[in-house]
């Protein structure tokens, strides 16, 4: 079937199968950076924006998204390289596949949560698995992160 | 030091956060044939007869291949040094299935719709056989998983016999165990299991597979060890191995798994037959439950003491389930005696009982920790144990009796502790958390009360004896340097801290360095990243090259300066009469210099030049032990036996830090990992021998939410064999939080549970029994 999907802000033709999920879509359109960690909804690896909020792009029908607007960690650089460079600081990338999904859902709750607490950060971000990090290095990196533009 | 101990940021850490194409299936060319298999339904059986001719009618099937179509050789598929101590019992496909997900058939299509659909057109006829699914009884058992007389072990030592279902056999004893028991005034003891768990790195097994211009065998692969993959291949596919190159990209992590070479025979094979570009991706169902796992190991311990807390006697008696296939089975046991027993050095006799048996389950391989971390829970429970019956503090027990420095370690192949700051790990810890005011609880509501427990450990650094590594750098026309090394970052680190070792010894800028990724066609021999191995071993090997280079470079200046003084190559430059300050080359009584750029452009670029390449190798005859102290807090609800970490405490000494960021992510990583063996992952199988907790739905791992506070810290010794004094992290990390959370349980409500996870079912079911008893 074909498909409409404006990503990260270019309209693009894509043809897939009817049920294909937006994840492969996006990967076979040259989305590299979304990952796919489980294919059960349970890792969070997948995450990107549709209409701007985060979403899990393994358990959206690509038939769902036409005509809307899907962001992923190739369109949303300057974010990634601004929240990046504390976790690349603190050393919390580490294999990095998990990064991507992190950061799509990173960047959204900074948008949308003012001042979160340890305790908010840590539930908006519990669908993100990491199995290298133990999620400290992270949790300081985010700490560093949200707290940033509030001291400017 | 410049970069020695400085939190060096990873020098691929911003394409990494950028999402960059990096990994395996974001490298995969588009035309790659889709590579899937036909599972086994069944724990064990034999294929009668399989049809295939319909899943080839499925349009876009290129090739449907059976234990018909590979070749009748053995292998292991165990990423080990050659001879391997692990038995040839594999075939890529097989006329046996030995456990539920096993391979039956394999098929490759252009699409995978097109493959899927033609798994679903294979028509197999099983013969399905009687399954041994209780390690317990697998010995001597009327089923036997290897029925064949081609079974192959290298080492004849470890007693393999496959008629009987035993992978490994063998007992250990140093002193006079039953004098030294008969004479214990207090012995504790207890039997333990671990389970086995699942490594879970958030990136499935994966390879993809071409055939290049010459007509050789291109493997791309997450792997920790290419060169091992290289080797194994070419046995599977009666192949020579100068026809295949193995390339590593970035890793999405290994933690062991991919020590085990699981997805790369498919493909291989694949692309063999067809002449095409393949690729294997393997699903997350299929990671859990058609891959490997760490091994569930049973447990024996008695623990002989006097009344004063002297431990006199140890002796401990492990049972392995290796499940279907035999990787990494010999050598994970051992480490559960020689990995736990020297804990406690000053015991004047032990005893080390082991076996490792088959079973019709998945197999077990190499998980952080390999064998260290099941012995250890059972030998720091037990002695946990002790403490309490001799009424003392664990931590004065432990510093009676732990291994000191200095000491010749009977446990462990007779090696010494050349470094050790024990003492020190368990010092800070006890300060960090407080133990003191804490231990043993405290109540703090009438139905809560938090409680501390704590657990020694040890790891080793490399393979002692075994382990080899190489390494390159090499001096660019530009006076910039490339090192090449064929140890395996799989987010480690290790090609940023390898640099930081480099960099430091040639005085160089960090951003001088180009690291040259895992080639097999390039590299230098490493065995790969694996048995804490890394920073220790190819580590020696850098600094090793880097010396090696920079003598040349000297020399090269030298010559330079002075070309009559030197016009034999055999002429030696004295090096007290030249330096190198990492920029230029100065002559120590004149003060004459040329600079670094110069010697480049003149050895590349004139005919009287030279090319300028550092080599280094190095193999350790020991493998020093990290050491470390692990302390934990828990909130324990006594109505429901719920209970959550407060606050987890990690001291290690893993002797010089080369990259502070590195081994404290290594550290609250692997403290995490420990805290998700300890307390959630619990791999489930049916009566059938189906596991049934193959997704992270059914097989919960710590989220953010779970692990709130883990606070690490590093006491620094100096081992004089590693470089710069260092020694390993990676693994001795997981090893604290099973037996210190098990104790922190049995400090808040007395209840000691002996097999892991400790769920909160056990903790209230062991709360209701002591009830039963005490009203007895």
């Amino acid at each position: 079937m074909l498909v409409h999907i404006f990503i990260n802000g270019e309209k693009r033709k894509v043809h897939c199968q009817p049920d294909a999920m937006l994840l492969e879509v996006l990967r076979d359109a040259g989305c590299k950076s979304v990952k796919c960690g489980c294919d059960t909804t349970n890792c969070g690896l997948c995450t990107v924006w549709l209409d701007g909020k985060p979403v899990l792009s393994c358990s959206v029908p690509a038939a769902r998204v036409n005509e809307r607007h899907v962001t992923t960690l190739e369109g949303i650089q300057d974010e990634a390289e601004a929240f990046g460079k504390y976790l690349v600081g603190e050393g919390a990338e580490q294999c990095g596949f998990c990064s991507p999904g992190l950061i799509m859902n990173v960047v959204a709750m900074k948008k949308e949560l003012d001042h979160p607490t340890d305790d908010e950060i840590r539930h908006y971000l519990e669908g993100n698995l990491c199995r290298c990090t133990g999620y400290m290095g992270q949790m300081r990196a985010i700490r560093q992160y949200v707290d940033e533009e509030v001291e400017a | 030091m410049r970069y020695v101990s400085q939190p060096v940021k990873k020098l691929d850490g911003m394409p990494i956060v950028k999402g960059k194409p990096l990994y395996t299936n974001d490298l995969a060319p588009n035309e790659c044939l889709i590579v899937l298999a036909l599972r086994s339904p069944y724990a064990y059986a034999r294929i009668k007869s399989i049809d295939t001719s319909k899943a080839m009618l499925v349009k876009g099937v290129e090739c449907v291949l059976t234990y018909k179509d590979v070749p009748h050789v053995r292998f292991t598929n165990a990423g080990q040094t050659y001879p391997e101590c692990s038995a040839y019992d594999r075939l890529i496909l097989d006329e046996y299935v030995r456990y539920v997900g096993d391979e039956v058939a394999l098929v490759a299509a252009n699409n995978e719709k097109a493959a899927q659909q033609a798994l679903k057109m294979i028509k197999v006829e099983y013969e399905v056989l009687e399954p041994v699914l209780d390690y317990k009884k697998a010995v001597d058992n009327p089923t036997i998983v290897h029925n064949y007389d081609d079974y192959f072990m290298h080492i004849p030592s470890f007693n393999a016999d496959n008629k009987r279902n035993i992978v490994v056999d063998g007992v250990e004893e140093h002193g006079d165990v039953e004098k030294e028991f008969a004479e214990s005034e207090v012995i504790a003891e207890g039997e333990y299991e671990v389970q086995a768990q699942e490594q879970c790195m958030m990136e499935s097994f994966r390879t993809y597979t071409y055939l290049d211009h010459m007509n050789r065998l291109v493997v791309v692969s997450s792997t920790q060890v290419p060169f091992h993959v290289r080797r194994s291949l070419a046995r599977a596919l009666q192949i020579p191995q100068s026809r295949i190159r193995v390339v590593k990209p970035r890793i999405g992590g290994g933690f062991g798994a991919k020590q085990t070479i699981v997805s790369e025979y498919y493909p291989a094979i694949v692309t063999l037959k067809t002449g095409k570009a393949a690729k294997m991706i393997y699903s997350r169902k299929e990671t859990f439950s058609c891959s490997n796992s760490r091994h569930q190991m049973c447990i024996k311990v008695r623990v002989g003491a006097d009344k004063e807390g002297n431990i006199h006697v140890i002796e401990l008696d492990t049972l392995s389930n290796q499940g279907a296939y035999g990787e990494h089975g010999t050598t994970t046991i051992g480490l559960s005696g020689h990995k736990a027993i020297p804990l406690y050095n000053q015991a004047r006799a032990h005893r080390f009982k082991y076996r490792g048996v088959y079973t019709n389950m998945m197999p077990a391989a190499a998980f952080r920790g390999y064998g260290a971390t099941q012995g250890q829970f059972a030998l720091e429970s037990t002695v946990n144990k002790l403490a309490h019956m001799l009424d003392m503090d664990p931590l004065l027990l432990r510093e009676k009796n732990m291994l000191r420095m200095g000491e010749i370690m009977p446990a462990y192949y007779n090696e010494p502790l050349n470094s050790s700051a024990l003492d020190r790990c368990i010092q800070r810890g006890r300060d960090m958390i407080g133990w003191d005011e804490k231990y043993p609880c405290k109540e703090i509501s009438p139905t809560k009360v938090r409680a501390v427990g704590m657990s020694i450990s040890m790891q080793g650094s490399g393979i002692s004896n075994v382990d080899t590594a190489g390494a390159e750098i090499k001096l660019n026309d530009d006076g910039f340097y490339t090192l090449k090394i064929g140890a395996t970052d799989m987010g480690t680190g290790c090609d940023t801290s390898m640099t930081q070792i480099a960099a430091e010894t040639l005085l160089a800028d960090i951003d001088q360095f180009i690291v040259a990724g895992v080639d097999t066609d390039i590299s230098p021999f490493d065995p790969g990243s694996y048995a804490s191995s890394t920073t220790y071993v190819t580590g020696m090997a850098v600094y090793n090259a880097a010396c090696d280079l920079k003598n040349k470079i000297i020399t090269a200046g030298a010559k330079m300066m002075y070309p009559e003084r030197f016009l034999d190559e055999t002429d030696k430059v004295n090096p007290k009469k030249f330096y190198f300050d990492g920029n230029r080359v100065m002559e120590v009584s004149t003060g004459k210099t040329i600079a670094l750029h110069d010697i480049a452009v003149h050895c590349a670029g004139t005919s009287d030049g030279n090319y300028l390449n550092g080599t280094g190798f190095y193999s350790s005859p020991v493998s020093p032990p990290p050491l470390m102290a692990g302390f934990v807090e828990i909130e324990l609800d006594k109505e429901t036996g719920k209970f959550d970490i407060v606050d987890y405490v990690g001291v290690v000494d893993c002797g010089t830090i080369i990259n502070s960021n590195i081994v404290r992510g290594q550290t609250e990583g692997g403290i995490c990992q420990g805290i998700g063996l300890a307390m959630y992952e619990d791999v489930q199988y049916d009566a059938k021998g189906r596991m049934m907790t193959d997704s992270f739905m059914q097989y919960k791992i710590p989220n953010r939410v779970d692990v709130k506070k883990i606070r690490v810290e590093f006491e620094s010794s100096y081992e004089p064999t590693g470089p710069y004094g260092a020694k390993s992290i990676g693994e001795i990390v997981i090893n604290t939080p099973g037996p210190a959370i098990a104790e922190a349980v049995y400090n808040a409500c007395g209840v000691r549970v002996t097999s892991l996870p400790i769920t909160p079912e056990k903790v209230k079911m062991g709360m209701m029994k002591n009830e039963l008893e005490k009203q007895k």
